[in-house]
């Protein structure tokens, strides 16, 4: 299969780029990873006049962890280098469990982080985790940079809330409020395939108390799902049975599955509450060992 | 699709954009002139007529298609051939020396790793990126890194085995291809 014709650019800084995307008046696709958008043009399901390849840019590719927690992923981190990085394991464990399930291991050669934030597919990996942890897109336009919350930055499915002439520049996780901990569950017919269900669930501990929670879910509705009440359920108190439970069934009411090929509607809810209660589980028997 | 290389046009053919790219393939540097919509798979099969690179699902499923670009496995069909403009490309033709197989090879060979073959080239290619990164993998690392390769005859039992022969002959411990 060829992609369409398109015009190719490959700017060398990211003002080029966005010069580009202005002329481009809301046509041009930017390619990062193309892991998404290259089986897209090849379909047909996108025909851009435009693409403005970013890959040449200098600088995008960091993965940077600051002294206070925070972490900055830039446009061009593969998910690959997440999935290498000891110090994310330590970091930012519900990253970390994360960055081995995005698609296959070749694709992950290739794909972004941020390129898979902006795709907005609601069956992506990264958007549920990033709402899980809080964590913004930076993107830079015309006017400078602004900061978008993950949870505001997906509209719809394979939308973004991002303007044409902006582009996603990097990605930043707040510094936690306590320890980080916390995981990511994916059920899928096999390595490769979208996600039947997936669940992020990140909890910062301090003191022995949830201090800060958040749960994202994957393929279960037209967008990434923010299971917030589930997670503000968490927040003051220790992780117990009960407390996980709840959550659990929070977190399930939520979910917005379909019944397709992949399972029915009930059978996608039943997992979203058994991720939820297996990774809080797993957070709760850590901690117990820990003391 | 004007097919625009330098083997079979030496220029581009008026209204069609073209850019010349030169990629270090196999250590050899090859320019052409090519469309930007052309996929690597497609210029280092039909362009540079290394057809050892074989075009699978041709939807980013199979990994039959996978080269290394700059040492990293990349399915060549999710790829444009002008992103691979300036840098390093190996396909399978790449593995063997003048006059013997890579270990790599040698091992799916002495241990049945294919049937058909068609999977062969990515595996091995993949194979050859863990190895490099992992000289002594365990089975388990040998199955999740050869995750994104499908293989339709074989259950993949004989290639994992494979791989791990080709680790055991790169560390100097394979001996004469018996069951390591």
């Amino acid at each position: 299969m060829y992609p369409p014709r398109f015009r190719y650019e490959a700017p060398q800084t990211i003002d080029e780029a966005i010069q580009l995307l202005s002329e481009g008046g809301g046509d041009a696709k930017i390619l990062a990873g193309g892991q998404s958008l290259i089986p897209l043009l090849k379909l047909r399901f996108a025909s851009p006049p435009l693409l403005v390849d970013i890959n040449e840019i200098p600088g995008l590719d960091h993965l940077d962890f600051a002294a206070d927690g925070s972490i900055r992923i830039g446009a061009l981190c593969r998910h690959a280098a997440l999935e290498r990085s000891e110090e994310l394991r330590v970091r930012q464990p519900t990253m970390a469990a994360a960055a081995g399930l995005v698609a296959d291991p070749i694709v992950r050669n290739r794909g972004t982080f941020v390129g898979s934030l902006c795709h907005a597919d609601p069956q992506g990996d990264w958007a549920a985790v990033m709402v899980a942890l809080g964590g913004s897109l930076v993107a830079q336009g015309p006017n400078g940079r602004r900061s978008i919350p993950v949870k505001d930055l997906v509209h719809g499915p394979f939308q973004n809330a991002l303007t044409h002439n902006e582009i996603g520049v990097e990605a930043t996780v707040p510094a936690p409020q306590g320890t980080p901990l916390g995981g990511y569950l994916k059920l899928e017919r096999r390595i490769g395939d979208f996600a039947t269900v997936a669940v992020a669930a990140s909890v910062d501990i301090e003191g022995g108390a949830v201090s800060r929670a958040g749960i994202g879910l994957v393929a279960v509705g037209s967008k990434t799902m923010d299971a917030s009440d589930a997670a503000a359920s968490l927040v003051g108190g220790p992780l117990t049975p009960e407390s996980i439970s709840s959550a659990a069934d929070l977190a399930a009411e939520v979910a917005k599955p379909r019944s397709d090929h992949r399972g029915s509607a009930d059978y996608k809810k039943h997992i979203v509450r058994t991720f939820v209660t297996r990774i809080l589980t797993r957070v709760s028997s850590s901690l117990e060992k820990a003391a | 699709m004007t097919s625009l290389f330098e083997e079979i046009t030496p220029e581009a053919s008026g209204d069609v954009p073209t850019r010349k790219i030169t990629i270090s393939i196999n250590g050899e540097q090859r320019s052409a002139n090519v469309e930007p919509r052309l996929l690597l798979a497609h210029l280092i099969r039909q362009g540079f007529k290394l057809t050892g690179t074989h075009t699978g699902c041709d939807t980013t499923n199979c990994g039959a298609c996978t080269v290394l670009l700059d040492g990293e496995p990349v399915k060549s069909c999710t790829m444009l051939a002008v992103q691979a403009n300036g840098h390093e490309v190996t396909t399978v033709e790449g593995l063997a020396g003048p006059s013997e197989l890579h270990p790599i090879q040698e091992g799916f060979k002495d241990e049945h790793g294919l049937q058909c073959g068609f999977c062969t080239p990515g595996m091995m290619l993949t194979a050859k990126a863990l190895l490099d990164r992992n000289p002594d993998p365990t089975e388990e690392d040998v199955r999740w890194a050869l995750a994104g390769n499908l293989c339709r005859c074989t259950g993949y039992q004989n290639i994992v085995k494979a791989v791990l022969w080709a680790g055991d002959k790169l560390r100097g411990e394979a001996d004469g291809g018996e069951e390591s």
